[in-house]
């Protein structure tokens, strides 16, 4: 793998350590995850020992060490998205991929994510696909929504 | 934009704007918040620039992308000024008929106003909304009058005037003792006083100081610090550098949850407008004075709300929390002294030094002064934000600004505070909404978040979603926090799927009070209170789990079994075709079954059942 870019990332933040969690955000939106050859690149550059960088990496929730599918679907568990079906709609989504938030379908073509709170908390359920919000959503317009994305119409073989 | 380098320099500047705003005739506001992004809101703005355009009256007419007016559920939401037209859930299709009829003519298109469920009565100007009607928008005021992108339309509106008062007209002490005096109390949750705060952070030794503004704003439920940061970006700012040098900073963070991009965004290019006009950087408008922000960017962790456990986020290390014996106000980032203030907290900042901290303190009641954010979310029908003065009983804000309850259901409680707040049952809704009363009554004030619930929320299952929600976001540096909290989870997950004795309750109450008393932080210190709360006001709940193991509000799966009418069932067979475990047979045109041992309980059948054959018990 081409590491250039990590380079011109860690640039981009004039190597500061505050922008470590800047930095780890970047190289995700670049890769797709965190590869293990650009943490050794940022460890190096910003002079940190690497199990402190993997400690970093693996507590916040934002970031994977392992590549994400070509579709991100993320759920909204808030309160306000559990009080108005939420976990149903979760429970459904992961059924429909055959994967448990967290994961990636085997294809990688989809990740699926839940998190605590989106913030759209007037609208809920709230699904945000490929970053895109949908409000007010139920098992049957999210089953539809991800339908679309399938190629084909072939379905999701996890 | 040329750099302003002195008061005078800021009013000619002002003076500038205006003139060239009094070019347009009309201005058209489309809504560019979160929730109306949702619903297709920049596709409304794509086609009104399209259709201005194509007319020729751009130079006549202002489209403006605004930040969030809080009535996310109607949007997009666009206004129409001078005529003061307010018209909702607007799609791409109107935008020709609202600019020929609306703009040109002068005529209100009726099918786009809000109308009031009971009464059928139709609101043109949003003053008329009864969600709008009875609250009192200060800090949310001007969301609708700028867009957040451009600091001329701050300016315009009177920004920066109170920073060009703090450093001309006032010492650092006496803007202390203005917010002192003002009784502004932290709206991060805790309720501390911000004049107190500040005056412990100048006193506190040491050259270096900084200022944070926290928006990782992870209570689940709230969303009024991402509107502002979103919406008004630069009052935030101004109360940043107003709070900064009043302190003797010369540093400061925006710390933004990763779940916010917009908000990251619109902080960064109002950061950069900023520092281009020379209300950031050195020699700020000319006063000797100087500050600079940075946004920094958080990562999904819950339990970087709390001050500590930001700082280290801030710091490039893993967010966890240390023991606050020595305040961060002594020693926070970089064990500098550091004055931390929430979002919402930094923007009433400008208005009291504007207004005046007389002004301020005559609104609200005796111990909270001014007025707070609410998100009212759940079950309710007007959903979204709601800014109102201190006091304001639960009752009017559910029932007058939020219109009762969704399809006619009972309310039966509101949760506040988050994760660390409680459950409020309906019998106490008179009580006036302040950072004590709802202290006293078992819940917080939180971030805002109002989570609204009626008698198809079941309270354990609430309570669990809390206990887990925190045992997830546990940073797993103390033991009573990381154990407990798996406990308590394991003893509500044994409620709810019925496999709970007679003793779990107690067992319940015990770790809690354990949880409560010796864990590091705040998040576990407060973990226990949605249990705790549920349990003070919704016991015979828990009971109907235990002993005749039934789900009362028909939510814990295990406990529940779907069926469907047979003397309601029309035979539309639109259950049929969306069960994903074909679990239902029959014939069109007759009645439909479902087979019990195929059914997983998703509920799609009772979501698209017409005739409301679905039962579940």
């Amino acid at each position: 793998m081409d590491f250039q870019a990590v380079e011109a990332i860690i640039g981009k933040h004039q190597g500061k350590r505050t922008a470590l969690i800047g930095i780890l955000h970047d190289i995700q939106e670049q890769y797709n995850y965190l590869p293990a050859g650009a943490l050794e690149k940022i460890a190096q550059r910003l002079q940190m020992d690497l199990p402190n960088l993997y400690g970093v990496a693996t507590f916040y929730k934002s970031f994977s060490l392992t590549p994400k599918g070509k579709h991100s679907i993320t759920l909204c568990l808030g309160t306000a998205c559990h009080v108005r079906g939420g976990p149903k709609l979760l429970r459904e989504v992961a059924k429909r991929l055959n994967i448990e938030p967290g994961q990636t379908t085997k294809d990688k073509m989809f990740s699926l994510q839940a998190v605590n709170c989106l913030g759209v908390c007037a609208i809920g359920p709230v699904m945000l696909v490929d970053g895109k919000y949908y409000g007010e959503m139920n098992p049957v317009k999210a089953r539809k929504l991800i339908e679309k994305l399938i190629p084909n119409g072939r379905g999701v073989r996890a | 934009m040329r750099k302003i380098e002195s008061l005078s320099g800021l009013e000619k500047w002002r003076e500038r704007i205006l003139a060239r705003q009094k070019q347009y005739e009309t201005v058209v506001s489309v809504c560019g918040g979160t929730g109306c992004h949702a619903y297709g809101c920049k596709r409304v703005r794509s086609q009104f620039a399209k259709v201005l355009r194509e007319n020729g009256s751009r130079s006549k007419i202002r489209l403006r992308f605004t930040g969030c007016r809080g009535f996310c559920e109607r949007g997009p939401i666009v206004t129409i000024q001078p005529q003061g037209v307010f018209y909702q859930k607007v799609q791409e299709k109107d935008v020709p008929l609202i600019v020929s009829k609306t703009i040109e003519e002068g005529k209100v298109l009726d099918h786009l106003l809000y109308e009031e469920p009971t009464t059928k009565r139709k609101a043109t100007s949003e003053k008329e909304v009864p969600f709008y009607k009875a609250q009192h928008r200060l800090v949310l005021a001007n969301n609708g009058l700028i867009e957040p992108t451009k600091i001329e339309d701050y300016i315009g509106i009177g920004g920066y005037r109170a920073l060009a008062k703090a450093l001309f007209a006032m010492e650092p002490d006496q803007v202390i003792e203005e917010i002192s005096a003002s009784g502004l109390r932290g709206r991060g949750g805790a309720g501390f006083p911000t004049g107190r705060k500040w005056e412990q952070c100048r006193n506190a030794p040491g050259d270096m100081k900084y200022v944070i503004c926290n928006c990782d704003e992870g209570d689940p439920g709230a969303y009024m610090d991402r509107s502002l940061l979103e919406g008004n970006p630069h009052s935030v700012l101004e109360g940043m550098i107003i709070g900064a040098r009043a302190i003797g900073a010369n540093q400061g963070f925006i710390y933004v949850r990763h779940e916010y991009p917009l908000a990251c965004k619109n902080g960064e290019v109002a950061i950069h407008q900023a520092r281009r006009a020379g209300f950031l950087g050195q020699n700020i408008l000319g006063s000797g004075f100087d500050f600079d922000v940075e946004v920094a960017e958080g990562g999904g962790a819950f339990v970087c709300g709390e001050s500590t456990a930001l700082i280290a986020s801030i710091e490039g290390r893993v967010g966890e929390p240390r023991s606050k014996q020595i305040h961060t106000v002594a020693q926070g980032l970089w064990e500098k002294p550091t004055n931390l203030n929430n979002v919402e907290t930094w923007a009433n900042v400008p208005l009291i030094i504007n207004q005046g901290s007389q002004w301020f303190s005559s609104i609200g009641t005796e111990k909270s002064k001014g007025t707070k954010i609410f998100s009212l979310v759940g079950k309710v029908k007007n959903t979204g934000l709601v800014e109102v003065p201190m006091g304001i009983t639960l009752k009017e804000i559910i029932f007058d600004i939020g219109g009762g309850p969704q399809d006619g259901k009972k309310i039966k409680a509101v949760q506040t505070g988050g994760p660390s707040g409680g459950c409020i049952p309906a019998s106490l809704f008179d009580l006036p909404v302040d950072f004590d009363s709802l202290a006293r009554v078992g819940s917080m004030m939180g971030s805002g978040g109002m989570i609204v619930m009626d008698e198809g929320t079941c309270m354990v299952d609430v309570a669990r979603y809390f206990v887990r929600f925190l045992k997830e976001e546990s940073c797993g540096k103390c033991l009573p926090c990381r154990e407990g909290l798996k406990r308590m989870g394991e003893i509500l997950d044994g409620i709810t799927e019925g496999k709970a004795n007679g003793g779990s309750l107690a067992l319940l109450e015990e770790l809690a009070e354990v949880v409560a008393d010796t864990s590091l932080c705040g998040l576990g210190k407060t973990a226990p209170n949605p249990v705790l709360s549920a349990l003070r006001y919704f016991r015979p709940e828990f009971e109907a789990h235990i002993q005749q193991k039934k789900c009362p509000a028909a939510v814990c799966t295990p406990l529940i079994q779907y069926s469907i009418s047979q003397v309601d069932c029309t035979g539309c067979s639109a259950c049929r075709k969306v069960c994903p475990t074909q679990a239902i047979e029959g014939e069109k045109k007759q009645s439909h079954r479902i087979v019990g041992e195929l059914c997983s309980k998703c509920g799609s059948c009772k979501d698209v059942c017409k005739a409301n054959a679905v039962m579940v018990q």
